[in-house]
């Protein structure tokens, strides 16, 4: 009974603010933001401007840890994750994406952990091994792999609001979590000796942080589109990093550069009609060579 | 101009010392780092590890440092203040310098500011962080650095930050891993004077590795000289002129009135 009530509840909510979201952008001077219509490019507006501060965010850790390759890796897993949901017969397979890639994030850690082997090899390992499982599993008794195209490229259009108010919900969370634990991973980041004899349980932290992005790409991957969201953990704080002089700098570059170019890249995406995964990749690398030019 | 000393090597200085370590062995995945190693750190006092590359000097701190298991006793036991649990001396660590990017967007505040405190520094930082890192940086003589970027210090000034931050809060024991490598001459007599002034000041222990024999019989108390085990310990002039140091190190005997190396 009790999810059922806690189900409706959230939609009753998220039907709510949409409502009020709708009001806002129906203020909007563009064709597609008049009232009553066009509601799949105002829930995607929406959608981005929840999706691209927590990549922005997410960013500046992942280039300061230097863990672009493993979330690459991780996005590659999580097309795994889906195929296995598939196979199960789910019929939302994003879940068992999820719960792959965090299996797949902490596993990795540990793994690394306990080698001697570089961390990029251990990518590298546990990267191919999910991919050729997932293509195992999807093309097995001679299926087409065409079904998975659409994860390829995403669709930022077809998202929910369902979906948004959760993505809202991890955007939270994802900010707690920051505030927590960004000092840790940052220490961690420098010298795990030094972070340690501070009291920081240096495994823990960063067995944390990536399944923190294990979640994040797997969930947003069917919007953004899988062969660029890696771009999207990389090229907001790469930018930033050029111009940044200390981390509030850092976080608050990032954070709007990713706005922005998720911004100009929808816009980009429905006027000319390009993916728009792809068009806010391409702004953000505008924005990565505008930085680089004015380089500190 | 050196301090007295609280406690002798001798056996009664069980109420003045530090850091006591008896039997101290490690091996990992089957192969010898440590072995038998014993010695007595007292308060005050100032002792250089020394000993080839792969002479377990690293391990040794990581078992002080509780991060890495180890077969013996590590115990401490305070002069000062109450009595605190075995287990938990405060430990102040200065690693090797870190290599950070000349584009790391950490300023020495951010930094200072992380390791000392649960403000998240990738909000900007309130005046009363400011004003304690700026005063912590004052002990080593570093507050003009508050706003540099990490990856723009020189060695010297690097390792000045991360004295500042492994004394906040001072600690018991401070350990310093090869704090002379990368450091100019001028680094080195600036740091070696300040470790001089924290004794006094906080009568803390005081453990480091090096490399730099030269400037032991000036500054050091004590210096252990570790090869797996405890190979020689006493003062400068004991150990730099001991046939083990000069076996140890591949040096040719004849030289022993030499001193530095």
């Amino acid at each position: 009974m009790r999810p059922f009530i806690c189900a409706w509840g959230m939609k009753r909510g998220a039907a709510f603010n949409m409502e009020f979201w709708y009001f806002l952008i129906d203020l909007l001077p563009f064709q597609w933001a008049q009232p009553g219509q066009m509601f799949f490019m105002k829930n995607a507006l929406l959608a981005v401007l929840v999706i691209t501060p927590l990549f922005g965010l997410l960013s500046t850790m992942v280039v300061h840890s230097r863990m672009s390759f493993f979330s690459d890796a991780l996005g590659h897993s999580a097309f795994t994750g889906m195929a296995i949901g598939a196979l199960c017969g789910l019929s939302d397979p994003s879940w068992s994406a999820v719960i792959f890639a965090v299996i797949f994030a902490v596993l990795f850690n540990l793994v690394r952990r306990n080698t001697s082997l570089a961390s990029d090899t251990v990518i590298g390992v546990f990267s191919s091994t999910a991919v050729a499982m997932g293509i195992f599993i999807s093309t097995m008794g001679g299926r087409s792999f065409t079904r998975f195209n659409s994860l390829l490229i995403g669709d930022i259009l077809s998202v929910e609001p369902a979906k948004i108010g959760l993505l809202a919900l991890i955007l939270l969370g994802t900010v707690v979590f920051w505030a927590l634990s960004f000092n840790p991973l940052m220490l961690s980041a420098i010298h795990p000796a030094l972070a340690d004899s501070r009291g920081i349980r240096v495994f823990w932290q960063e067995t944390l942080f990536s399944v923190v992005i294990a979640v994040m790409v797997t969930l947003s991957m069917t919007w953004v589109g899988l062969l660029v969201i890696n771009s999207l953990l990389v090229l907001p704080a790469a930018a930033a990093r050029n111009v940044a002089k200390n981390m509030a700098q850092y976080h608050l570059f990032s954070v709007l550069g990713a706005m922005l170019a998720g911004v100009a890249g929808l816009m980009t995406s429905y006027y000319l009609g390009p993916s728009a995964g792809a068009s806010i990749t391409l702004y953000l690398a505008l924005f990565f060579l505008g930085t680089f030019f004015f380089k500190k | 101009m050196r301090k007295i000393k609280h406690g002798k090597l001798a056996a009664g200085c069980a109420d003045s010392c530090c850091l006591k370590l008896e039997g101290l062995s490690v091996q990992l995945q089957g192969e010898r780092i440590l072995q038998d190693v014993s010695f007595h750190l007292h308060c005050g006092e100032i002792a250089a590890l020394i000993g080839p590359n792969g002479a377990g000097k690293s391990s040794l701190f990581r078992c002080i440092l509780g991060q890495m298991p180890y077969q013996g006793k590590i115990t401490f036991s305070p002069a000062r203040g109450p009595a605190i649990p075995l287990s938990a001396p405060l430990t102040g660590y200065v690693p090797q310098a870190p290599s950070f990017d000349r584009g790391d967007p950490v300023s020495v505040l951010d930094f200072f500011t992380a390791a000392t405190s649960r403000w998240p520094v990738f909000l900007p930082i309130p005046g009363k962080y400011r004003e304690r890192a700026e005063r912590c940086l004052e002990r080593v003589h570093g507050a003009d650095l508050l706003d540099r970027p990490m990856g723009g210090l020189s060695g010297g000034q690097l390792q000045r930050v991360l004295l500042a931050m492994a004394l906040e809060p001072i600690p018991h024991i401070l350990i310093l891993d090869e704090p002379l490598s990368g450091v100019d001459i001028e680094g080195e007599h600036q740091l070696l004077e300040m470790l001089d002034e924290l004794r006094t000041q906080y009568d803390l222990s005081i453990l480091f590795s090096t490399h730099d024999f030269a400037t032991l019989g000036q500054f050091a108390d004590k210096v252990i000289l570790l090869n797996q085990g405890v190979v020689k310990i006493g003062t400068p002039d004991q150990v730099l002129a001991a046939p083990e140091f000069y076996e140890t190190f591949h040096l040719r005997l004849g030289h022993e009135k030499g001193g530095g190396v």
